[in-house]
C-alpha cells in the first residue's frame, strides 16, 4: 500500500504535468492567435507573412486538387529510402571498418576530411552526375548522413570494453562470435541513437535535393511558392515539414523503446 | 599453438592406490607410506607447466610478467595462487587458457585424463561481465551459444546447475536485478556450462564485500568440489588462498617466479572455506605465506 506522502507526491507530479501541458498549448494558440491578428490587422504584410486562415484554406485547397497528397508522400518516400540506406550502409562500413583495422586506420584522415566537409556543397555535382531524379535527391541526402554514421557507429564499436571481448575469446569465440555477441548488443543505443540524429539528416538532404532537382516534393513546394510569391504554399509546407519531421523522430523513439524491452 | 596436448601417461598411479587398500589390511604402515609416496608421485597431471615465460611488447618496450614458471596440477587438486598486485597473475592464467601464446617454455595437459577434449578449460575472468542486454538465463547459455553446442542435454545440465545453486526463479531477471554474490554464481555456472575439467578463478570475489565474499567463497568451492573439477584460484588474499586450497603457491614481485610453494593440510572434516579458517594450523599458514610475500626472513 502507498503511503499518504507517496500519494501526495504523486498527485503533486500530475498536476504540474497537466499544467505543463497546457502552457505549451497557450504558447502555440498565442503564437497562431498573434499570427491571425497581425495579418488581419496589416501590422504585417498577409502576401508574405501569410496567416494561420490563409494557410489553412490552401492546404484544404490543395488536399482537395490532390496535388498537396503526392508532395508529402514524396518527400516521405525519399526520406525513408534515404533514411534506410544511409543507416544500412553506415553500420555495414562501419563493421567493416571494425573487422579491419588496418583499413580503418588507412581511412581515417580521409573520413575526418569528408565528416568536415559541409555535405551540402556535394549536392550540385551529384545532380550533374546523375541527373534531375529522385536518385539524385536520395543520393544527396545519403550522402550528408553516412559519413556521421560510420563514424558515431564505428566509435561505438571501438569502445567496447576489452575485457568483455576477452570473455568471448575464454569460449573460443572468434571474430564473428565477438561481433555478434558483444560489439553490436553493447552499441544499441548508439545505433539508436546514430539513427535519431540520421533521420533529421535525411530529412535535411531531401529537403537540398528537392530544391535543386525542382520537380515534386515539399522542398519544391517551398522554392517554387517562394519564386512565384506563393508564401502560403511556403508557411504550409514548413508547417507540414514540422509534424513531418516530429512524427519521423517519435517513431524511432517507439522503435528504441520496443529494444530496451528486447534487452538493451 | 602452445598447448601442448600429451596423451602417454601411465595407469600406474590409480592402479597403486587401489592395490594399496590390500596391502594396508596386510604390511606395516612402513611399506604403506612408502609406496603411497611413489603412487602420488606417478598420479596424472592435468596440468603441466615447465619454465613458462611471457613477454608484453609494447611501444613503450617491453615489460617482462612471467619468468620461469614450473608447477604441475593433478586432479581434483584445488591451487590458490597469490602474488603482489600487477606481478602477473592473470597474465599466468591466460598463457594457461591460451589466450596468450607463451614467450617461451610449454604448458602440456593430459589429454587422456580429460573428459572434455574440446573445452578442457574454463576461464571466469576478474569481474562477471554479465551482458546487460540479455536475462541471467541468456547469460548463462552465452558460452554454450559461442561453442555452438547448444544441445538438449547441455541446456538440461545448465538448469540442473540453475535449480541445484538456487537461481532457478531469478532466470528471466536482468543480471542488475541480483546481488553480488548471486551474480557471481551465475558467472561459475556460465563457466561450468560447457563442463570444463580446469577452471581458472581470477579474483572471482574481488568485486564482493567482505560478508558476501565469504559467503560465496563457501557456495563456490562447494559447487566446484560437487562438481569433481580441477580448479586453479589466484588471488592476493592469504586467508582465502589457505581456506580453499589444497596447495598454496606464492609469487614474487613481477617478474613473476614461484617463490615458495605450500601443501595445504587442515585437520577439519568436511573442509569448506569458513571451517578452514578456524583450523589450528591456519595462522600458521598464515604466518609463513606472509613472510614469504613480504620476504621476511623465516624465524623458525
Ligand atoms: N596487455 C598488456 N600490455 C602490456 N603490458 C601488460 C598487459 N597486460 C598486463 N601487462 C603488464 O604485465 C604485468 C602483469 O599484469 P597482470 O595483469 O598479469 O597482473 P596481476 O598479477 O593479475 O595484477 P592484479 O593483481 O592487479 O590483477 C603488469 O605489470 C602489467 O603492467
Ligand atoms: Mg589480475
Amino acid at each position: 500500500m502507498t503511503s499518504q506522502a507517496q500519494h501526495d507526491f504523486m498527485k503533486h507530479q500530475h498536476q504540474q504535468k497537466i499544467w505543463i501541458s497546457i502552457y505549451q498549448l497557450l504558447i502555440l494558440i498565442s503564437f497562431l492567435g498573434i499570427w491571425e491578428l497581425a495579418a488581419n490587422m496589416k501590422w504585417i504584410d498577409p502576401f508574405i507573412f501569410s496567416s494561420p486562415t490563409r494557410v489553412v484554406t490552401t492546404f484544404v485547397d490543395m488536399l482537395l486538387k490532390g496535388s498537396l497528397l503526392n508532395h508529402i508522400g514524396i518527400t516521405l518516400y525519399e526520406t525513408l529510402v534515404s533514411f534506410t540506406l544511409g543507416s544500412f550502409l553506415g553500420i555495414l562500413i562501419a563493421i567493416i571498418l571494425w573487422w579491419c583495422e588496418k583499413v580503418a586506420k588507412t581511412l581515417e584522415p580521409y573520413l575526418i576530411v569528408l565528416n568536415s566537409l559541409p555535405k551540402t556543397a556535394l549536392a550540385p555535382i551529384i545532380i550533374v552526375w546523375l541527373g534531375n531524379t529522385t536518385k539524385s535527391i536520395i543520393f544527396t541526402a545519403i550522402s550528408v548522413s553516412i559519413i556521421v554514421t560510420i563514424i558515431n557507429v564505428y566509435y561505438g564499436f571501438s569502445q567496447v570494453d576489452v575485457e568483455k571481448i576477452k570473455l568471448i575469446r575464454t569460449f573460443g569465440g572468434q571474430k564473428g562470435a565477438i561481433l555478434s555477441k558483444v560489439v553490436i548488443p553493447a552499441n544499441y543505443a548508439n545505433i539508436i541513437s546514430t539513427m535519431k540524429v540520421n533521420i533529421g539528416l535525411s530529412l535535411i538532404g531531401v529537403i537540398i535535393g528537392e530544391f535543386l532537382v525542382a520537380r515534386a516534393g515539399l522542398g519544391y513546394l517551398i522554392v517554387y511558392g517562394s519564386q512565384i510569391f506563393k508564401l502560403d504554399w511556403v508557411m504550409m509546407s514548413l508547417i507540414i515539414l514540422g509534424i513531418l519531421a516530429t512524427v519521423l523522430y517519435e517513431v524511432i523513439l517507439l522503435i528504441e523503446k520496443k529494444v530496451q524491452k528486447i534487452g538493451g | 599453438m602452445s598447448v601442448k596436448l600429451n596423451s602417454c601417461y601411465s595407469l600406474k598411479g590409480p592402479m597403486i592406490v587401489l592395490a594399496l587398500l590390500f596391502i594396508h589390511v596386510l604390511w606395516s604402515h612402513l611399506i604403506y607410506y612408502t609406496i603411497l609416496i611413489y603412487a602420488v608421485m606417478n598420479m596424472p597431471n592435468l596440468l603441466n607447466i615447465q619454465q613458462l615465460s611471457y613477454v608484453y611488447h609494447t611501444m613503450q618496450g617491453e615489460t617482462l610478467a612471467i619468468k620461469d614458471i614450473s608447477f604441475t596440477v593433478s586432479k581434483g587438486q584445488f591451487i590458490s595462487i597469490v602474488g603482489p598486485s600487477g606481478c602477473g597473475k592473470s597474465t599466468l592464467l591466460s598463457l594457461i587458457s591460451g589466450l596468450l601464446a607463451p614467450s617461451a617454455g610449454q604448458i602440456v595437459i593430459d589429454q587422456s585424463i580429460l573428459e572434455n577434449l574440446k573445452y578442457a578449460i574454463g576461464y571466469m575472468l576478474q569481474k562477471d561481465h554479465l551482458f546487460e542486454w540479455r536475462s541471467v538465463y541468456e547469460n548463462v547459455l552465452l558460452g554454450l551459444e559461442i561453442a555452438h553446442v547448444k544441445t538438449p542435454e547441455n541446456i538440461a545440465y545448465v538448469e540442473e546447475l540453475l535449480e541445484k545453486y538456487e537461481l532457478k526463479d531469478f532466470k528471466k531477471y536482468r543480471p542488475s536485478q541480483l546481488s553480488g554474490g548471486m551474480r557471481q554464481r551465475v558467472a561459475l555456472i556460465r563457466t561450468l556450462a560447457l563442463k570444463p575439467d580446469l577452471l581458472l578463478l581470477d579474483e572471482p570475489f574481488s568485486a564482493l564485500d567482505y560478508q558476501t565474499r565469504l559467503n560465496v567463497a563457501d557456495d563456490m568451492y562447494n559447487i566446484i568440489k560437487k562438481e569433481g573439477k580441477t580448479a586453479l584460484l589466484v588471488t592476493h588474499d592469504i586467508a582465502e588462498a589457505i581456506s580453499m586450497a589444497d596447495e598454496v603457491i606464492v609469487l614474487s614481485k613481477r617478474p613473476a617466479n614461484i617463490k615458495a610453494s605450500f601443501s595445504i593440510t587442515l585437520e577439519t572434516e568436511d573442509r569448506t572455506p569458513l571451517k578452514s579458517r578456524a583450523d589450528h594450523s591456519f595462522s600458521s599458514y598464515f604466518n609463513q605465506i606472509w613472510r614469504e610475500l613480504n620476504d621476511v626472513p623465516s624465524t623458525t
